[in-house]
């Protein structure tokens, strides 16, 4: 279902005349209110005047995590506080909180794109929304929980833990829609066989996961696991929370961006060049109708590509695809952007190989190799040298294949690539830079 | 007619056949015969060992990858042509050998073998069509 049916199939040319008229009254807003913005435009001698066309845009500078950690806390509001209704903040694990805020209005957008987001997964006035993401200072849970009121649906704000209630809350609310990370899905589906409770018998019909990354091969999991259609949504508080992109049921193929609040760009991480459609690099989004906290092509880190294709779903709204990484995993080997994470797709892809594996990088001369170690598992290892080449083979034709670049693939015994706290560690780079 | 061998895959670096020998002599297993195949960066050890599942239980517990393979031991006539004799006949009958190794103990005038072939079944009943001796597990491994 199309929540906003007027602005979600907004012509293309008519939605972009909304975005800049968004764009030139929010850049005029920032420059006057927010001294950080007039400090780094005039530093990159631009003037609110300068945007003339979309394009334009290019001419802002960016805005990184740092900016926000350096106005800490409320720097980079752009209303006195006694209009800002509603503070959020990260969780601050690498250093300071980044902080954000909301005026009565900003809840309202947010409300609605977030409503426009369940619509989007499946959901109506009828549903009953089980909302185990956090409610606190994380975006997740308030921002879910607005967006289901404004849509008419009946939201139990059960919020994160306490999984063995959560369980009992659904056998007996059956609530059928269900938003919480995809891990936490997971986590849902393993408590629920221990307490002899069957998701086939729960009436649930979609989940809304996002607040991590995550794969297709995850999506099969939860389905499978959960019996409901798994869907991905996407949002950083810097940017509003979640409800900035959503995946449609009908599709399931990408995320549509809610342009008509948001302008995305995707750039070269190392350059900072905008790239044209179709590329793969970060995510780079300026909003167009927050008031508190505008943000000016914030680099999310994010990496991910998008398509302006048209969508079966009707929706005009430019799609992203499944974040794939983020950019502080990048390696660039020889010129090309690899991630951890595209290499664990190709493994993941391969029936006979498990998902452990480490990137070596070297430096030959001046030509870097990769070497990829992956574990070798029973199901993989035949007692035949030949069978085992094949596969080293097999795995460095399909890296080459997804991502175009060379890779020498060696298998290791199990359990020996280095584990640190639990975690792998994936990425091991021995160049001299 | 069939008899089991134990492969290991093992990484090309100090240490870890010591490290497969070690774990064996812990579990009080004896090894019959071994081969190793490698490549620069990993190898597979094939063992002939007297207790498999112990053996077999033991290494994966230390973290070794492990499977058991279907080879057959086969007497092969201790004097000069003996094992080309074998190994033409099973040519004429099409039959291929991935890899063979020698056992250790040789009986009274026979050499033995070990033959890992495509078709393991094919294979032993060809060969005792001729009147190969082909030697069961259970008396291998305790040779």
């Amino acid at each position: 279902m199309i929540f906003n049916m007027e602005f979600e199939t907004l012509p293309r040319e008519a939605l972009e005349a909304i975005q800049l008229r968004r764009l030139k009254e929010v850049v005029s807003r920032v420059y006057a209110t927010v001294p950080f913005y007039r400090k780094a435009f005039d530093e990159a001698g631009v003037k609110p005047t300068d945007i003339k066309g979309l394009a334009d845009i290019t001419k802002l500078p960016f805005t990184i995590k740092k900016d926000l950690r350096d106005n800490y806390p409320f720097g980079m509001f752009a209303v006195p506080m006694e209009n800002v209704v509603r503070i959020h903040a990260s969780s601050g694990t690498t250093g300071q909180p980044t902080v954000v805020g909301y005026t009565r209005r900003d809840v309202d957008t947010w409300a609605e794109l977030m409503a426009r987001s369940l619509a989007a997964g499946g959901a109506t006035a009828d549903d009953i929304i089980h909302n185990a993401y956090g409610y606190g200072l994380f975006t997740g849970g308030l921002g879910v929980h607005y967006g289901a009121e404004k849509l008419g649906a009946s939201v139990i704000p059960i919020s994160g833990g306490n999984t063995k209630r959560q369980i009992i809350i659904m056998r007996d609310f059956k609530p059928s829609i269900l938003t919480c990370t995809p891990s936490y899905a997971l986590h849902l589906a393993e408590a629920a066989e221990e307490m002899g409770v069957d998701f086939e018998n729960l009436l649930f019909k979609s989940g809304i996961f996002g607040a991590e990354p995550w794969s297709e091969n995850m999506r099969h999991e939860i389905e499978k696991k959960l019996y409901l259609s798994a869907l991905d949504i996407y949002g950083i508080s810097e940017v509003i929370g979640p409800g900035v992109a959503m995946e449609c049921l009908e599709a399931k193929n990408g995320l549509h961006i809610f342009e008509d609040h948001f302008i995305p760009e995707i750039i070269n991480p190392e350059t900072g060049e905008t790239l044209p459609p179709g590329s793969t690099g970060e995510l780079v989004f300026t909003s167009l109708t927050k008031e508190a906290f505008p943000i000016i092509r914030y680099r999310t880190r994010d990496i991910t590509s998008l398509s302006y294709e048209p969508c079966i779903c009707g929706r005009t709204m430019a799609r992203m695809k499944r974040v794939q990484g983020r950019t502080d995993d990048m390696l660039i080997i020889r010129g090309v952007n690899v991630f951890p994470s595209q290499i664990e797709a190709v493994l993941m892809d391969m029936d006979q190989v498990e998902p452990h594996y480490q990137l070596v990088v070297e430096r030959e001369g001046t030509l870097d190799t990769l070497t990829v170690l992956v574990e070798v598992g029973e199901k993989a290892f035949s007692d035949e040298i030949r069978d085992l080449q094949n596969l080293e083979r097999e795995i460095s034709h399909n890296i080459k294949e997804t991502l175009a670049v060379s890779a020498k693939v060696k298998l290791v015994e199990p359990k020996t690539i280095a584990r640190s706290e639990g975690k792998a560690v994936r990425v091991v780079d021995k160049r001299k830079l | 007619m069939h008899a089991q061998q134990i492969s290991v895959f093992l990484e090309n670096k100090a240490g870890r056949l010591a490290e497969v020998t070690k774990v064996l002599s812990q579990t009080g297993v004896n090894i019959r015969a071994l081969s190793l195949a490698d490549t620069s960066d990993f190898g597979i050890l094939r063992l002939i060992v007297n207790k498999n599942d112990e053996a077999v239980d033991a290494l994966k517990a230390a973290g070794f990858t492990v499977r058991k393979t279907q080879v057959a031991a086969v007497e092969v006539p201790d004097r000069p042509g003996g094992l080309n004799e074998l190994l033409e006949y099973l040519n004429s009958r099409g039959i291929n050998v991935e890899y063979m190794y020698a056992f250790v103990t040789p009986t009274k005038n026979n050499a033995l073998m070990i033959f890992r072939f495509d078709d393991t079944d094919a294979a032993v009943s060809a060969l005792l069509e001729k009147g190969f001796a082909v030697i069961d597990g259970e008396t291998l491994y305790t040779m």
